[in-house]
Order: structure tokens, then C-alpha cells, then sequence
């Protein structure tokens, strides 16, 4: 079973959590990331997901199988949209069964974390101004470039 | 109906004429070619079986893998695919000739991503006459009885079996990664271009731009002829080839579908994606 994957339209709550059910499994939790309207002082108006699928299923699906090790959880799954989306649109659900409560809630935590720092997905957000920016990228587009007989020089300077 | 699991068969019968040595022995970096194909085919597939005719079952060489040895009468490679129809039926088969040093990665996962289980095989055209090449290609389970039929018209080259049925062509990326070697010539010049020290010969890499990247490269892919020997090479050349922004500090690299160090070794084929500060969740 894939236990990371994408979907490119709205994701069916209820038949993912149904994937997760097993008689042993006496706690259910999960997590649901939704789109809001703001970021970092800007107003957000939508915002689009792009990933390299090949890499980021292999990474995801790696992350759920140390969530279900670790915290020893029945099943476990992370799915997560691409493309547009607006706002208050659910843009990443995870979901864990365990025998008990704290492993669910643990492998939950334990999985947004990482799809978050290690999975190759990007997000660009369209304000309301009009402009439009990716995520954690921009910013250092932004910054002072060095002086160098290069025009693209801060690629090349750690 | 999920596709039939791909098995990979290596194949190592030829009788390697105009070579005037064992094919599968010849040594690219201290490898032999046939160890080398089958290392590289046991990254895409399950299982890896090398086909032999009846008389080199016990070369040592060759004995040292799994071996299907050829069980119907005739000769060539559609006795050797034909084999290993026959010996897993059900299974789909990942034949690959073993004289094609520049077979990569890149090109037997795109191989595999193009598969067409609804064809009786899928195939890459090749790049010097455009013609299917059957050896570097993915038999289906059904192919078995079209096969036998084929050589009991008394018909035995693959390749023409590949043109004249339901077959997926598709066109290689790398227009080197199936040229085989049949000569003593091939092979030196071969070995020279595989055993060069990194960054003094040019090889074709395919890049796949995401997000930020893909933006400021105006593209989502590319295939460039570098002299790059790691992706920090790479990263640098292109970043005065296009503006990008964001530092190496920053971006991390995949080769051929997976994470890897700035200072891995390129090979020709491989495919590389830049991968900018990530922003799921």
C-alpha cells in the first residue's frame, strides 16, 4: 500500500480514514492542513502545490513506514494535494490508527513535521495585491546580491 | 487489474564473433559488463536472471547469477526471451542486452514509466536508424505465444517481431545510453570515455526544473552536454547559463529519483532535479 500520495482534486476525508480501520486499532487521530488567508503580514488570495511526485512519494512513503516503527501505530497515511487551491480548501490530511490514542496522535505529529522539511513540494501564494511569491524561496531571491563579474553570482556563493 | 510484476533478464549467450573475447568479461572500471548490467538491472526489477546457452551453464562467470538457460530449439536472443516467457509464466521480462555500457539509470526508469502492459512489449527506437531495439526493451507475459508463432513462420529477429506487432516505441533520451559494443575498436573508445577522470569528457544530462527553478529557467526540462563530474559543477554551470536565484546552500539535489550529496559522480544519462527550499503541509 502506497501511504503517501497525492491527489489532485479534493481529498475524500472519510474513504481515507476508512483505509486506516483494523480491529486492533482502539485510537484514530488526524491531522488536516487547510489553506489560509495569510502569510508572513500578506493577505492570500489562493495558492498552488507543485511536487516532483517520483522523489516526493518515495520520501513520503518513507516517512510514514519511521512514523509507523517508531511509535508503533496499526496503519498510517498521508495524502496530499497538488494544484490550485483556495482558501479553507484542505491541502494535506494525515491520518493514523493505533491501539492506543498517543501513538496516533504522536505518528500524526511526527509525520506533518517531516513531509513538511523533507518532501519535495512547493507552494506559491497569489496575494491579494497581486503579487505572488514561493514559499521559503523568495525571500532569499530578495536579498543583496554580491558584487561579481557574474550576473547570477548568489547561486555560487554558499 | 494490476500489471505483471517486471523481471529482469540479462542476456549473456552471444558468441561475441567480431569481439574476439567473452562480451559479458570486458571490464569497464575494474567491472566486468556483465556484473555491471546486472547490478544496474537489479535497481529497476525484482529478480535479475542472466540467459546462457545449454554449453556456458557452468562458466563461472555467468554461474554466478541466477541462470535461465536457453530450453527450445534455434538460436538468438528470441530463444533466450522465449526461455524466460516460458520460465515464469505471468511475469513480464526487462531484457537487456549485456554490451550496452552506457545503459543508465535514467533510461531503464523511463523505460519502465513508459511501459504499456497493453502491448506485447515496450521498446526504445533506436537512435542510429530509428528502429525498435529489442534488447533493451520490456516483454510481456502475452508476447510468449506470438513469439513462438513468429519463429515457427520460421522468422527468428526480434526486432522485426517488434515492428510488425503491438509494440510501445518509444524515443531514448540519451541518444548513447544503447550503443552497443561489437568490436575490439568500440570497446577501447567505450572504455575511454567511461574511465576518464571526472570532467574531461562531455556527457548528456537531463534536467528537470520545479517552482521557482522552473520559472526562472523558462523550461521544466532540459538536456545539456556538459563537462560537469557533480551536481555542484552542474548547479554553477547553470546558474550562468540562467538567473537563478537561490544559492547551493540552499537547494538540494536529486539524481535519477533519488536525494544524493552535491559531489556524487555523474554519469552520462543521468537525470538531475534541483530541488529548491520545500514548502509542503
Amino acid at each position: 500500500m502506497n501511504r503517501f500520495r497525492f491527489a489532485t482534486a479534493a481529498i475524500d476525508v472519510a474513504a481515507a480514514a476508512r483505509e486506516l480501520r483494523d480491529p486492533a486499532a482502539g485510537g484514530f487521530a488526524s491531522f488536516e492542513g487547510w489553506v489560509r488567508d495569510h502569510n508572513e503580514g500578506l493577505a492570500v488570495r489562493r495558492l498552488e502545490y507543485e511536487a516532483f511526485v517520483e522523489l516526493a512519494v518515495k520520501e513520503g512513503d518513507r516517512i510514514v513506514a519511521e512514523a509507523t516503527h517508531r511509535f508503533p501505530v496499526r496503519h498510517a497515511l498521508c495524502v496530499h494535494r497538488v494544484g490550485s487551491l483556495e482558501i479553507g480548501d484542505l491541502a494535506v490530511w494525515v491520518g493514523a490508527s493505533a491501539a492506543h490514542r498517543g501513538e496516533a496522535f504522536d505518528a500524526c505529529r511526527y509525520i506533518i513535521d517531516e513531509v513538511k522539511h523533507r518532501v519535495p513540494i512547493w507552494k506559491k501564494e497569489h496575494y491579494l495585491n497581486g503579487d505572488s511569491g514561493w514559499v521559503n524561496c523568495e525571500r532569499c531571491a530578495a536579498a543583496p546580491r554580491h558584487t561579481d563579474e557574474s550576473p547570477h553570482a548568489p547561486c555560487t556563493h554558499g | 487489474m494490476s500489471a505483471p510484476p517486471v523481471l529482469a533478464l540479462v542476456l549473456a549467450g552471444g558468441a561475441s564473433s567480431r569481439m574476439q573475447r567473452d562480451k559479458a568479461a570486458v571490464e569497464y572500471r575494474g567491472e566486468r559488463q556483465l556484473d555491471r548490467t546486472c547490478a544496474l538491472a537489479a535497481r529497476h526489477a525484482t529478480e535479475v536472471s542472466v540467459s546462457v546457452r545449454a554449453d556456458q551453464a557452468h562458466d563461472p562467470l555467468r554461474a554466478r547469477w541466477p541462470l535461465i538457460i536457453d530450453a527450445l530449439p534455434g538460436a538468438g536472443p528470441i530463444v533466450g526471451i522465449r526461455s524466460a516467457l516460458a520460465h515464469t509464466p505471468g511475469a513480464a521480462w526487462l531484457v537487456l542486452a549485456c554490451d550496452l555500457p552506457f545503459l543508465s539509470d535514467a533510461a531503464l526508469a523511463h523505460l519502465l514509466d513508459e511501459r504499456d502492459p497493453g502491448c506485447l512489449a515496450t521498446a526504445y527506437l533506436s537512435a542510429h536508424d530509428g528502429l525498435p531495439e529489442p534488447l533493451c526493451a520490456i516483454w510481456e507475459p502475452e508476447a510468449a505465444s506470438a513469439l513462438a508463432d513468429f519463429q515457427a513462420g520460421g522468422r527468428r529477429c526480434p526486432r522485426k517481431f517488434l515492428t510488425t506487432h503491438r509494440a510501445k516505441l518509444i524515443e531514448p533520451l540519451d541518444h548513447r545510453a544503447l550503443d552497443n559494443i561489437n568490436t575490439p575498436e568500440e570497446y577501447a573508445e567505450a572504455r575511454a570515455i567511461l574511465e576518464a577522470p571526472p570532467g574531461t569528457v562531455r556527457m548528456q544530462i537531463r534536467i528537470q526544473y520545479y517552482a521557482l527553478m522552473r520559472e526562472q529557467a523558462g523550461r521544466s526540462e532540459e538536456a545539456v552536454e556538459t563537462r560537469a563530474a557533480t551536481p555542484a559543477e552542474l548547479y554553477a554551470e547553470l546558474c550562468r547559463r540562467h538567473p537563478f536565484t537561490l544559492a547551493q546552500s540552499l537547494v538540494k539535489v536529486a539524481v535519477n529519483g533519488e536525494f544524493r550529496d552535491w559531489t556524487h559522480a555523474l554519469a552520462p544519462g543521468d537525470s538531475v532535479v534541483f530541488i529548491p527550499p520545500v514548502a509542503g503541509g
